[in-house]
């Protein structure tokens, strides 16, 4: 049930660009940043051949293999390691290989990794580090291969979060995240790799840490989204407008943390209504900390409840995976029942 | 069966000679080289250990004789290395009974493991990375950090550089190439296999040196960190204190192996057990150690032998777990700090008016810290929100701005300047 996503990213008016996928965009992104910093590492496991995804091939060709290379098979250890080159002086793009396989590092990640900073007063830290790993459903991935794991880690401070919708939201994104002195977790959602597909302009830009893009403007209800929850918002959205004659305003959270408090309660101001969505379980989910807020700052404005459209508390399941997730019906009759309310 | 097996045996002697084949299967894709030995064997043996325990390099013996080769030191570098020693376990001494007093929360001493200490970071460059657990405090001090800073850290008072974040004896200095302490065991084996692997990357003339205890060992961070500095190539120093106890547990109930050392081995890691309470082995192992790091671009593992001479810390009575006798016999004669006194005594290059005026400087010294640090202030709670991220996130702005409106409205709860 794929089909290419053309991920709707801004024009960019003046200078070259080239239509490409969101791993090709993250493989230019991470060798223009090599290129750029002679002091940055990229390793984890596989990534010295190419990776399963294919988003490092090339690297270890052009930097060699001191730079770019294997790491056993150990979560734990390559997240530690990535902490001792960046506090000697390295920046380093660490790849988890499934979102579904950071847990090993839990301990590294939030009590070394989001720590580092403030139990040092900033004598030390860990700010050249960017930890990456494909998450989200893929289609056949079931419970080890398809989880979004960004509440987990939201949970815990000192860590941004951050997910691209598309390739070129990946480079900015990306690009913002190796320049940020912060630790940075990078969740792509893996089935975008091939499946977004837009244009990237050639030229080295960032797009900021911490803001919010109103993708489509409407005035009856705000989604908000990220990842490849995006694009179902966006496909809700036609249906939306075209079967029932709702205008809804699609906003892609793009980081998790620190998120956009500002762009989302202004449009739910604006429109008094909001759907919240994302793959992961609603329960605690990333929805319920943007449901608690919108509501508070917003409470006056809101002529509806705010929804939770999201993934059920159950694991990832590999035969009802069409209805686990928080499909493009699932958000349309959401709207209908909110815009009914 | 007899025929089967007889028939069997025949054929792979049949196959050896006809082939030529002596060595059996090519190990390279195990990453295991057979060259000049046999691969193959008729022989099932399940080996658990190397024939015998690994023995303790010892230089001097129990009396502070030197029965082996000392390490090429002079008179001024063993004075400061006693020295050293000596200031770590007054400060010790009366910081323990601050705590009692109730004058700090909490305190871990270094007692009996002063030469693992200050006989290692005494064979390093001063800038020489150190990871470390939190029973190194003298090495810290060997490298120059006040005792005030110290004493400020313990109170988290506005002299302290972490602005009171951590609990006390959790030290961090850049200018002395220490890394902050962290309360969880192990999480620095890793990471020193990370900074180790840059000196080689950066080809610097450095090494980093990571210091654990025999419990930490046990710890999952222990295995990749071994093995990614022996398959990378860091140049990391892995040094075990196997002092026999973690908090309650003995080494009985920690390990099955022959201690750390036969770990290291098995990670394909030079590795050498030492007598920790001999300050000139353990010297001389992590000179070595350090040659060895930079000549291979490998790591080394040193486990060096000693015994925790205190309770794990404030917070323990080790009276409840081991007997005083036990205590008594390791904190006499092979104690690192009375061993080598007798050596340096032996030289008259260290006198009984030497121990006499150090114990008492550092007395004075950390007496006067203490009473520096209570009088001292604390960091301003705005503080709170800084350092979590490299600039505070408008959620954290927000945040302590509440907590500043909410301080304000109740000035009698809350004791601000």
């Amino acid at each position: 049930m794929h089909r290419t996503l053309r991920a709707a990213g801004r024009r960019w008016l003046s200078s070259a660009a080239t239509e490409m996928n969101m791993c090709t965009a993250i493989n230019l992104t991470m060798k223009d940043a090599m290129r750029r910093n002679d002091k940055m590492v990229i390793f984890g496991e596989d990534v010295g051949f190419g990776g399963v995804f294919r988003c490092s091939v090339g690297l270890r060709d052009e930097f060699g293999r001191d730079r770019v290379f294997n790491t056993p098979v150990n979560e734990q250890g390559l997240i530690a390691f990535a902490v001792g080159l960046c506090v000697a002086g390295h920046d380093v793009i660490a790849e988890i290989q499934f979102a579904d396989y950071i847990f090993p590092a839990f301990d590294q990640i939030v009590n070394e990794v989001a720590k580092y900073r403030y139990r040092a007063a900033s004598n030390w830290d860990v700010g050249g580090l960017v930890i990456r790993a494909p998450c989200s459903a893929v289609g056949h991935g079931s419970m080890y291969h398809s989880q979004s794991v960004e509440s987990y880690f939201a949970h815990c401070p000192g860590l941004k979060i951050v997910i691209p919708r598309g390739p070129y939201q990946a480079k900015g994104l990306l690009n913002a995240s190796v320049a940020d002195r912060n630790p940075i977790l990078f969740f792509e959602p893996k089935t975008l790799y091939r499946n977004a597909e837009g244009s990237v302009p050639d030229e080295h830009y960032t797009i900021p840490i911490g803001q919010a893009d109103v993708v489509r403007v409407g005035s009856d209800i705000t989604m908000v989204g990220w990842g490849t929850q995006v694009d179902r918002m966006l496909g809700a959205a036609s249906i939306l407008q075209e079967e029932h004659g709702v205008s809804v305003e699609v906003i892609d959270l793009q980081t998790i943390v620190p998120w956009d408090v500002v762009t989302v309660t202004e449009s739910v101001r604006k429109t008094g209504r909001c759907i919240v969505t994302h793959e992961a379980p609603v329960t605690n989910g990333f929805g319920a900390e943007l449901t608690s807020t919108i509501q508070e700052r917003c409470f006056l404005s809101l002529e509806a409840p705010i929804q939770r459209v999201c993934g059920y508390d159950t694991h990832f399941p590999l035969a009802w995976e069409e209805f686990y997730l928080p499909s493009v019906p699932r958000l349309v009759e959401s709207a209908v029942k909110t815009m009914n309310y | 069966m007899n025929v089967m097996r007889r028939a069997s045996v025949r054929t792979v002697r049949q196959v050896r000679r006809s082939t030529g084949l002596v060595d059996g299967p090519d190990g390279e894709v195990w990453n295991i080289d057979f060259t000049g030995h046999n691969s193959l064997t008729d022989n099932m043996a399940f080996k658990k250990a190397a024939e015998k325990p690994e023995p303790l390099y010892r230089v001097l013996d129990a009396q502070g004789e030197c029965v082996g080769e000392a390490p090429d030191l002079t008179e001024e570098e063993c004075r400061m290395m006693n020295k050293t020693m000596v200031r770590q376990s007054v400060m010790d001494g009366i910081l323990y009974e601050a705590q009692r007093q109730g004058r700090i929360s909490f305190y871990m001493t270094n007692y009996g493991e002063e030469a693992t200490q200050i006989g290692s970071v005494s064979a390093l460059k001063p800038d020489d990375m150190v990871y470390a657990q939190y029973r190194e405090a003298g090495v810290l001090l060997y490298r120059g950090y006040e005792i005030n800073k110290m004493i400020a850290q313990c109170m988290g008072t506005e002299e302290d550089d972490a602005k009171g974040r951590q609990m006390p004896i959790h030290y961090g200095s850049p200018e002395h190439h220490y890394q902050t302490i962290s309360s969880p065991l192990a999480t620095q084996l890793p990471q020193a296999a990370g900074a180790g692997y840059t000196m080689k990357l950066d080809n610097v003339d450095k090494v980093c040196i990571c210091y654990f205890g025999d419990g930490a060992a046990s710890e999952g961070d222990f295995h990749p960190a071994l093995n990614f500095a022996a398959t990378l190539g860091s140049r990391t120093i892995f040094f075990c204190r196997n002092n026999g106890y973690a908090i309650s547990t003995p080494a009985v109930d920690q390990y099955a192996g022959d201690g750390i050392y036969a770990r290291g081995v098995g990670y394909g890691i030079r590795s050498v057990r030492v007598d920790g309470n001999d300050i000139f082995a353990v010297h001389a192992a992590t000179k070595k150690a350090r040659e060895l790091c930079i000549e291979h671009n490998a790591p080394v593992l040193i486990e060096a032998m000693t015994y925790r001479g205190g309770h794990h810390s404030t917070s323990d009575d080790s009276t409840r777990y081991r007997q005083k006798s036990e205590v008594d016999k390791w904190m006499s004669g092979p104690n690192p700090i009375k061993r080598f006194t007798r050596y340096l005594e032996k030289k008259n290059w260290w006198s009984k008016e030497d121990d006499k005026q150090v114990r008492e400087e550092t007395r004075k010294e950390v007496m006067a810290a203490l009473q520096r640090q209570e009088k001292m202030g604390f960091w301003d709670p705005t503080e709170l929100i800084t350092d979590v991220f490299a600039e505070p996130t408008p959620a954290l702005i927000k945040q302590r701005d509440e907590m500043l409106a909410h301080m304000r409205a109740h000035p009698n709860v809350y004791k601000t300047a």
